[in-house]
């Protein structure tokens, strides 16, 4: 019989306050094969470790149990306290009795001691049956995919390149910049967007250990930490951009105009053209749904002019196979469709615009070179709303949560338009003001102060057209008043949700999100910046809305964590994952066809299937569709399992 | 244009730049924490409470502000300037409030307080110093309401606080000269 | 030591005892007041209320008496009379223009050097609570005092430059030195109502009973302040006979200074009882 030992932890009051941990510590220490039962204040402490390292030594423990909170919270502290003792760290189990017990029955003290009690005897029917085990190592590509070239996926590419890292910087649009490329100026310090843009875009374009590649996807991911296989696929741009010399008089002979999503339908934009002036590349991509040639063969002008004979019709989508150890996905966001916001008018009332339209009207490349007008007859609007809110922090018809950067642009919208129309003035609605980062409270006081923003506390209940004017129907809580604005023009602050297609990614990386669509971490507020499956990392908008100083602290850090991953070539892999017992096993295969990690293969010699130790994640699928139990789990093995639910079930009828 | 609606005007400033030139208070930096009114002595009695007097200047509502009790009834205790973490001094605000509406021909809503105003600057003109006794009856002459409150003022008078002869100031010249520039100046 | 004297118009009136007493604990203190020329009313309430301009000039006329008479630093007993003075003073030293119109209608050129400063803070500050101590002759014993502040001696702070707004200690600390135990209370800036006190006698009483109720709670046998509509508002606007004094009367008191009688007769509360029960009559 294995001498055992039992540490209860108080977790202060957590468990403490619910579960009788002294009558457990007790009852637990009179179980067969239990040496040794204490607890105390705080188990992850350093004196609380030092209980656990001085009873191994004295007492010559076989097995650990520590009975605290998850294992997701502290299963390493304690694996490396017994192993810096000279005990496998695989001999220590955690019994949750915090998470599962004492949080969940906080008005029930009895139940809960009993119910901590059995938790604790079914986690020592598992460690009497726990074997030493060795942690699996595995060799790494030390190369990155980065998935988005908005100022997230940009940023992480140029910390992973500078750390030493090869970088695949992979972009679906034609140009680097993602959104913030459409910006004029940024919050809180109003400094123009596009000047901090191409500083690392033009860095990143010039890195040696930066391929980019636009117009690009991810098509298929194999593998796992350490050691992914991507297949992507570059789509054609009909430019040999090699040969492209970035003149741009194909752009202006082309004789086809379409409207520029870019610009928000503000501008046409030509059939071949570049994303937005001086983009990185600065060179162009035919879009063929509106090329004439690929329509009916009828213009070749952009050919005939280009004097480096740069262009291909013929040129196809192209696939390219690739290696990395870890992937960031930085997909950015997009605005709530405007179709679905009726009550706005927004779609039906050309004077009514969203954030990011308006932004281009403020851009000085944009495309009324930075003057503010109205779209329908291009007069300089005087009463002008800024609605907030829009989409956002309506849990019934639209999105729940807050979109986190509108209260401060719309302040900086408004101060600009002021700045532009001293005569004009602007009004807000808002619910409340949130301007939680640095230096934000302070800049909208100071806006509000000097520049006379009007803000009316309230949400609007509609948007129509009369008399020339955009009426605006809403509230000012403050006043108790209905208030209604004959206004020129109403920029709508509509909410933020992730880039179409992210469900799609995610799937292909295996990956998850949330219900509304955006990437889920590994832990709000432990790993932030991991997803739930390992090697998969995460920055930007695509994981919640952010605003820039957020996004990149974000893509720094994911870099940070990249770079700590990929600093040796060798992944040390927990060892709990399944095996096979070859004299048992038939060779069925349905564990090759049940596994979600492709961990399972057959090996054909032999007539058996094999565990693939590198992929397995040990989440037991197979072990459960296996109709001969030829595999196993290590350390959770059908005969562990059966013993620590048998206990739970025989207390129960025991009581 | 839907009547139970109130149109915001073009210039909703316009009332709020005069108010804030005559109070020399930064009205727009309000953010409606409600600190003033929270903490004021008679905003329980007031008809507009001091936030939302301020909201309502910002929304140019100029005749229901002037027109309100709330300015008489402020007692300028400065409670809310002291507090206010925006460094709007309200206490100041309301005088310059109270003085726009006496400019504008607005009759008091809180009469009385007016009155008993205008009565105590009578007796300072008259006399250089306040007399007691004649503002008081001044004041009730002019209000016409001789019985409310009768009785501080008799406890008073019993115990010899309100002389019957006024102590005077002999720089009339000087003080006709302040009073007639000062009010000529408005 | 010498100051220019601001009386006020209460000074032979409502706060008739405050005058007297003070002249008297100041004599022994061998403080010298020496009373401006000619001195104006202060405006009070009404100007500011109704005339800006006017409750500028008026205390401006003050100031420069004061000036005028050269008799060091101007000092104001009255809490609200100080107020003002100081508002007309925060103009002239803040606003220019303001200063050059002011000057221009009171005829005068504004010295910036000049003090203005409030009783209590001559008492506290220039006389020192040493010299206070050494003139105490028949300390406070088992007097429970409840100081009350109000609003113009600490309000608004920027104007006043005196104390802590939300919690002073100034008459807290003179009493103790005279030997009074001052009570923890939480209503000692709070505002009385004065303003209102002949037009809203149901207010004020409201506003006048919640603080001295609260006094009375925390323990105090009696009221202390140095404002002159304070005291007369706080003794005509309850019911509850809780003696309200003026921290000059007790300083009087305890250094035994003659004739004290005609100040308590004065008092619509006659503190005398509660005084004598404490062998301090």
């Amino acid at each position: 019989m294995k001498k055992l030992g039992v540490f209860i932890c108080h977790c202060g009051v957590n468990i403490a306050g619910t579960v009788d941990v002294k009558s457990v510590a007790e009852e637990v220490g009179k179980v067969e094969g239990v040496i040794h039962s204490t607890d105390y204040i705080y188990m992850c402490s350093e004196p609380g470790q030092q209980l656990i390292r001085e009873a191994i030594r004295e007492k010559g423990l076989e097995g650990v149990i520590v009975a605290c909170c998850s294992p997701n919270m502290h299963e390493n502290t304690f694996r490396k306290a017994v192993k810096s003792v000279g005990m496998n760290p695989y001999l220590c189990e955690i019994a949750n009795i915090r998470e599962q017990c004492s949080w969940v029955h906080q008005k029930e003290k009895e139940k809960a001691t009993e119910k901590a009690k059995e938790i604790i005897l079914a986690t020592l029917e598992k460690v009497k049956a726990n074997v030493s085990l060795e942690a699996i190592s595995v060799s790494i590509n030390r190369n990155v995919l980065v998935i988005g070239g908005g100022i997230a996926g940009m940023t992480a590419a140029l910390d992973l390149a500078e750390g030493g890292y090869e970088v695949i910087l992979l972009e679906k649009d034609q140009a680097l910049g993602g959104h913030m490329a459409q910006l004029s100026t940024t919050f809180p310090d109003l400094h123009p967007a596009l000047p901090d843009l191409y500083s690392k875009a033009l860095a990143i374009e010039k890195h040696p250990r930066i391929q980019l590649l636009c117009c690009s996807e991810v098509e298929d991911v194999k593998g796992y930490v350490g050691n992914f296989e991507l297949m992507l696929r570059k789509k054609a741009t009909y430019v040999d951009w090699a040969q492209c010399n970035g003149c741009s008089r194909c752009i202006q002979a082309c004789p086809v105009e379409h409207v520029s999503e870019f610009d928000g339908g503000l501008s046409f934009r030509k059939a071949i053209d570049l994303l937005y002036p001086k983009s990185i590349p600065n060179q162009p991509v035919i879009h063929r749904n509106f090329c004439r040639y690929f329509i009916d063969q009828s213009c070749k002008i952009c050919e005939q002019i280009c004097p480096e004979k740069a262009i291909r019709f013929d040129q196809e989508d192209e696939q390219i196979q690739k290696k990395v150890g870890a992937i960031v996905v930085a997909t950015g966001y997009e605005l709530y469709p405007k179709e679905q916001l009726g009550e706005y008018g927004y779609g039906t009332i050309p004077d009514v615009i969203d954030g990011l339209t308006f932004e281009r009207m403020l851009s000085p490349t944009g495309p009324t070179q930075g003057r503010i007008v109205r779209p329908s007859d291009g007069k300089v609007p005087k009463e002008m709303v800024f609605i907030q809110c829009v989409a956002s922090r309506d849990p019934d018809r639209y999105m729940p949560y807050c979109s986190r950067i509108c209260c401060m642009y719309t302040a900086k919208q408004a101060t600009v338009f002021k700045e532009q129309v001293p005569e004009g003035q602007p009004y807000i609605f808002y619910m409340d003001i949130r301007s939680d980062g640095k230096g934000y409270e302070e800049f909208l006081q100071k806006t509000i102060e000097e520049k006379g923003l009007l803000y009316l506390r309230g949400r609007v209940s509609r948007v129509f057209q009369d008399d020339g004017k955009v009426r605006v129907l809403g509230v000012d809580t403050l006043t108790g008043k209905m208030i209604e604005v004959a206004a020129d023009m109403v920029v709508l602050a509509t909410a933020i949700i992730p880039r179409d297609g992210v469900k799609e990614l995610a799937a292909k990386l295996r990956a998850t999100v949330d219900r509304h669509g955006f990437l889920t971490e590994a832990h709000i507020k432990l790993y932030p910046v991991e997803s739930s499956t390992k090697g998969i990392y995460l920055a930007g908008c695509g994981q919640s809305p952010k605003d820039i100083s957020d996004t990149v602290s974000q893509a720094s850090a994911t870099a940070s964590k990249i770079q700590a991953l990929l600093s040796t070539d060798q992944l040390l892999q927990d060892p709990l994952i399944a095996w096979v017992d070859e004299t048992i096993c038939s060779g069925c295969g349905i564990c090759v066809s049940i596994c979600p990690y492709e961990a399972r293969e057959m090996d054909s010699q032999r007539g058996i299937s094999v565990v693939h130790s590198a992929l397995c994640q040990g989440c037991g699928a197979c072990i459960a569709a296996c109709p001969n139990f030829a595999c196993e789990l290590r350390n959770s093995s059908s005969i562990q399992t059966l013993r620590m639910v048998d206990t739970f079930v025989t207390a129960g009828v025991r009581e | 244009m839907l009547p139970h609606r109130d149109p915001i005007g073009q210039s909703p400033h316009s009332f709020l730049r005069e108010v804030e030139k005559r109070s020399g208070e930064n009205l727009n930096l309000c953010y409606q924490c409600l600190k003033c009114t929270v903490g004021c002595p008679t905003a329980p009695y007031m008809d507009i409470r001091p936030n939302s007097l301020i909201r309502m200047i910002q929304m140019g509502r100029k005749k229901e502000v002037l027109e309100s009790s709330a300015i008489w009834l402020c007692v300028s205790c400065e409670t809310c300037g002291t507090r206010c973490p925006n460094q709007i001094d309200i206490g100041v605000l309301m005088d310059a409030l109270r003085e726009m509406a006496v400019d504008e021909g607005i009759h008091a809503k809180e009469k009385n307080i007016h009155l008993l105003h205008e009565a105590f600057i009578q007796s300072i003109r008259r006399g250089g110093r306040v007399h007691e006794a004649t503002m008081l009856i001044d004041y009730k002459l002019r209000s016409k309401d001789f019985f409310t409150d009768l009785l501080p003022g008799i406890k008073l008078f019993m115990k010899g606080k309100i002389p019957l002869l006024p102590s005077l100031v002999k720089g009339r010249g000087e003080m006709k000269r302040i009073f007639e520039r000062c009010t000529k100046a408005k | 030591m010498r100051f220019s004297y601001f009386p006020g118009c209460t000074d032979h009136s409502t706060s008739y005892e405050y005058g007297r007493s003070t002249e008297a604990v100041l004599e022994k203190l061998g403080v010298e007041l020496v009373e401006i020329e000619d001195w104006n009313c202060c405006g009070a309430a009404a100007t500011h209320s109704l005339n800006h301009l006017l409750s500028l000039c008026l205390p401006a006329r003050n100031i420069s008496k004061a000036q005028a008479a050269q008799a060091g630093p101007l000092v104001v007993p009255c809490a609200g009379c100080f107020n003002m003075l100081k508002r007309t003073e925060f103009a002239m030293k803040h606003d220019e223009v303001k200063r050059q119109e002011i000057e221009e209608i009171v005829q005068f050129t504004y010295d910036p050097s000049l003090e203005i400063l409030a009783l209590i803070d001559v008492v506290l500050n220039r006389v020192g609570l040493d010299q206070i101590r050494q003139k105490v002759t028949k300390p406070l014993k088992g007097l429970k005092t409840a100081c009350y502040y109000g609003c113009a001696l600490v309000r608004h702070p920027k104007i006043t430059g005196l104390d802590d707004p939300e919690n002073p200690q100034y008459i807290d600390q003179i009493m103790r030195a005279i030997g009074a135990e001052p009570v923890k209370w939480s209503y000692k800036v709070d505002c009385c109502g004065a303003d209102l006190a002949l037009t809203y006698g149901n207010i004020v009483q409201k506003m006048v009973g919640k603080i001295v109720s609260m006094a009375k709670e925390a323990g105090a046998d009696c009221m202390v302040t140095s404002c002159g509509l304070c005291q007369a508002n706080l003794e005509m606007r309850q019911d509850m006979a809780l003696p309200i004094f003026y921290f000059t009367e007790l300083m009087g008191v305890a250094f035994d200074v003659e004739n004290r009688e005609r100040w308590w007769r004065k008092h619509v509360i006659n503190p005398k009882g509660l005084l004598e029960t404490l062998g301090l009559g």
